[in-house]
């Protein structure tokens, strides 16, 4: 199953810059995800009533297409560390159009929500609704433009600094995968 | 490159759609009985476990410095512990 050596040196997948940011990142999101669980603690009702009114069916559609993406850039990696150029592009555009659905799905949602007149500033919940996963397509749409950036750097000779990039813009869409899977589980599932 | 199929990813990512599944059902009425509060720990805990599997094999964490396979994994611990505290302690 597992197709690497057990034992090998550390490896630090992309640029310390870019672990720098995800980790910051990670930590500002932590610091979200506590206080919009406390926040809660405080009125249950409220935030279980509306969380009633999202259609969990978008949220669980929004999850199979990040996890899907996330795998898909894994495999770009496999491929571009096999030195397999092409194939690790195939992979890039399989991520990219998960995202692209991502993000169809999300607007899908807002307008939804929106047109049943719930909006930022309808209560406490839609307010984190809004703003968590607001935040977290920005995320999604930057995470779109790097993995672009990813597809035509692999057009170059293959190197260690492209290896690099690639590891890089990776981790990054890695990231963005497991902050919706804390998001979908918070805003959708908790009772 | 092996085999698509025969790739760790491709597994870890079946069981990542799978323990997605789970969760949703434990969110829809699956559970213990009345006790929502331990569906409710279930799905936070299970989301924490993906997390760790995207971290570990999907970032390959598993093969990184000792220092930042310790904070990412911190993290999934010390958020999902503070969270299910918070959540417990609004009976």
């Amino acid at each position: 199953m597992s197709d690497h050596a057990e034992h090998r040196p550390p490896h630090l997948p992309g640029e310390t810059g870019v672990w720098v940011f995800i980790l910051g990142d990670m930590l500002m999101f932590a610091a979200f995800f506590i206080v919009f669980m406390s926040y809660r603690s405080e009125d249950v009702a409220l935030y279980v009533n509306s969380q009633h009114t999202l259609n969990q069916h978008f949220g669980a559609l929004n999850t199979f297409f990040m996890l899907t993406s996330s795998w898909c850039v894994a495999l770009a990696v496999e491929a571009g560390r096999a030195g397999w150029q092409a194939r690790a592009q195939t992979w890039l555009l399989g991520a990219m159009a998960c995202a692209l659905c991502f993000v169809g799905v999300k607007f899908f949602e807002y307008s939804e929500k929106i047109a049943a007149g719930f909006t930022l500033t309808t209560n406490d919940f839609f307010m984190y609704y809004f703003m968590l996963t607001g935040l977290h397509l920005m995320h999604v749409l930057l995470g779109l433009g790097v993995l672009c950036y990813l597809w035509f750097s692999l057009r170059a000779t293959p190197s260690a600094a492209s290896m690099r990039t690639l590891e890089s813009g990776a981790s990054f869409w890695h990231m963005v995968d497991i902050l919706w899977i804390v998001l979908f589980a918070l805003l959708y599932l908790l009772r | 490159m092996p085999s698509v199929f025969k790739l760790r990813v491709t597994w870890l990512w079946l069981m990542l759609i799978v323990a997605t599944i789970v969760s949703w059902e434990f969110g829809h009425g699956l559970g213990f009985g009345d006790n929502y509060r331990l569906s409710t720990s279930a799905v936070v805990i299970i989301a924490f476990i993906k997390a760790r599997m995207v971290i570990l094999d999907f970032m390959e964490i598993r093969h990184a410095p000792r220092a930042l396979r310790f904070m990412l994994e911190g993290w999934t611990v010390a958020v999902a512990a503070t969270l299910l505290i918070i959540y417990w302690q609004s009976a």
